[in-house]
């Protein structure tokens, strides 16, 4: 294997470290020639969008951690100096706490979308198992993130959060003693969680490294969800998708610039703005919306151990769904049965969301339990049989069919594709 | 714009029909190219900005200093900006020595008038950072040493200062640094 590469970059700079580090020629090759269907809808955008997420929520976190103190007694005022003193640092604050938020917007998009067109299936079920994985870090991630104001939402979150792992049998407290560093949430708690969400995203890099890895060797999927079959099918990713990304990105800044300078406190609970006090908890404590759903199975059940489970469980099903969904066809598009249980499946964690964020009590619980419900029969009971007894439509021949041969397209039937210039 | 371009471009306003002639698409590129240079500098400034010392710091940037307590020939140190502030009052015979020096003794020639305020010419206030590394040179107090010209010695690497704070032996550059401050009273003065 050893050996200098055999660079075709004319540029002598380039060329002497393309020589030594191929560095270009992978470039070129994985985001400049690289094939990729070229039917995707703006739904394929959003894998970009959550790569440039996190790239906001790095650089705006160094600049905060140079201005946060992660001391029990200094934390609250210190971010309430950024937010005053440090020069634009309500800007940072404020793009990084709705950053959380529209991470979690993209990503959850990008999760449907996978849903949606079977993206999960044979031959990326290891590149969607890796997106869960992302998924679950960010989560700890987000959730620690949010502790480090230490307002009340932060520490009665963090105290809840963490009393999760006291369902465990015989060693729930000893672990959870183990996680606070102490007998309650306090100083040395917020010391590790201060560390671990300062190390978590560069882990995420790690796993979205893995992620890029695995979707460039089965390549990508697409709306119509059938297999590349030819040239014809697909364009160079630069510039038709560089070019796609952009737009996307654009109005993805737009929305969040909207957000930030508009409605920054709008995903913010007016409880943080209250000093962390052990001696009280709030009225009512909510999590983050981007974790509301979760929090809706976990009180569904009137079990604290079955809570517990039910709400890791939602996410660990995600998991295994590429073995539990027995359909061959990927895109829901062919799907006329699927397509409609799908939307179910977002309905249900939508009121799961609003079950949520309300008190449990009357309806509130009904709708909780059933939406639980066929959040869990969508995955374990709809993937497997719908698979077997639905009668897809007919798949198209390939991705170039529909899209330049497919219809009746006065004179477009032998347009070719344009050529990079 | 697109109109212009493609009169002046006739049948092929996408190519490059005459030439080395500027065409619409240069123009996009260019456009884009400024563009997102705009945008990454709004991006890269907040963030750099914030580095920048913070207004809580700026508030700490005068500190005021009552000169009653000092006695001829001490000095006191006071913090400025998080910098150590020589405030010292000088003998007669001190004063004396450093205003007559001659221009042509000195390393960086300044003259004591220079370095004083007028009509309080036994106060001299420099900033107590040796212009050689940033140590803290020693003299403030009477029994420190205090070199051979009766300013300031620093420990470090041995230069040496007059009582005017002006370097007299290096390997220091510069005089010592005056801090900006005015007299409020003659028994009180605002530094910053």
């Amino acid at each position: 294997m050893a050996g200098l590469h055999k660079s075709d970059f004319k540029n002598p700079v380039v060329n002497w470290i393309d020589t030594r580090l191929p560095v270009f020629t992978m470039m070129q090759k994985e985001y400049g020639v690289f094939p990729t269907p070229k039917n995707f809808n703006y739904w394929w955008n959003f894998g970009a969008l959550a790569m440039v997420s996190l790239m906001i929520m790095i650089a705006t976190g160094i600049f905060l951690a140079m201005n946060y103190v992660p001391n029990s007694t200094m934390a609250f005022d210190s971010v309430e100096r950024i937010m005053r003193d440090v020069n634009f640092g309500w800007l940072l604050r404020y793009v990084h706490a709705n950053g959380a938020s529209m991470f979690f917007i993209v990503v959850y998009v990008h999760l449907f979308r996978g849903l949606y067109y079977g993206s999960y299936k044979a031959p990326r079920e290891l590149l969607w198992m890796i997106g869960v994985v992302i998924l679950l870090v960010m989560m700890a991630t987000a959730f620690m993130g949010y502790v480090l104001p230490w307002g009340q939402m932060s520490f009665w979150g963090a105290t809840v959060i963490t009393n999760l792992f006291s369902a465990i049998p015989i060693v729930g407290e000893p672990v959870v003693q183990w996680l606070w560093g102490g007998f309650a949430v306090g100083n040395p708690t917020l010391n590790r969680f201060f560390s671990l969400h300062y190390l978590l995203p560069f882990v995420l890099v790690g796993v979205i490294f893995l992620h890029i890895a695995a979707l460039h060797i089965t390549g990508s999927n697409n709306p119509l969800g059938i297999d590349v079959k030819s040239d014809a099918d697909t364009l160079p990713f630069h510039p038709y998708y560089t070019s796609k990304d952009s737009v996307g990105v654009c109005v993805f800044l737009l929305l969040f610039a909207i957000l930030v300078f508009f409605a920054p406190t709008f995903f913010m609970a007016p409880d943080n703005w209250i000093p962390a006090n052990p001696l009280m908890t709030p009225p009512e404590i909510v999590p983050e919306w981007y974790f509301l759903p979760f929090y809706a199975i976990l009180r569904a059940v009137p079990n604290k151990l079955g809570g517990v489970l039910m709400m890791f469980g939602s996410i660990f099903v995600l998991f295994v769904i590429p073995w539990l969904d027995t359909s061959p066809v990927r895109s829901a598009k062919f799907r006329p049965i699927y397509r409609i249980l799908f939307w179910v499946l977002v309905l249900s964690v939508i009121v799961l969301g609003m079950v949520g964020a309300h008190r449990p009590e009357g309806i509130w619980v009904v709708l909780g339990r059933i939406a639980t419900l066929y959040y869990f029969a969508h995955f374990l009971v709809v993937l497997p049989v719908l698979g077997k007894m639905e009668r897809p439509l007919p798949l198209p021949e390939s991705i170039s069919r529909p899209v330049i041969g497919g219809g009746p397209l006065p004179g477009g039937a032998t347009a070719k594709p344009m050529e990079k210039v | 714009m697109a109109d212009t371009m493609s009169a002046t471009h006739g049948a092929a306003p996408h190519g490059q029909p005459d030439g080395g002639d500027v065409t619409k698409r240069d123009f996009l590129k260019l456009l884009a190219g400024a563009g997102g240079a705009v945008l990454a500098g709004a991006i890269v400034w907040p963030l750099v900005d914030s580095m920048n010392p913070s207004k809580d710091v700026l508030a700490l940037s005068s500190t005021e200093v009552t000169l009653t307590p000092i006695e001829e020939g001490q000095g006191i140190t006071v913090s400025w900006r998080g910098k150590p502030v020589f405030v010292r009052h000088r003998t007669a015979k001190e004063t004396k020595e450093a205003e007559d020096v001659k221009l042509s003794d000195l390393i960086e020639p300044e003259t004591d008038a220079a370095r004083v305020k007028a009509g309080h010419s036994q106060w001299i206030v420099v900033i107590g950072i040796c212009t050689h590394l940033g140590c803290i040179p020693l003299g403030n107090k009477p029994t420190d040493p205090r070199g051979d010209w009766g300013g300031w010695f620093c420990p470090c690497h041995g230069s040496q200062y007059d009582t005017s704070g002006r370097v007299r032996h290096g390997p220091a550059p510069l005089n010592l640094w005056l801090p900006p401050y005015a007299f409020e009273s003659d028994s009180k003065i605002k530094i910053g």
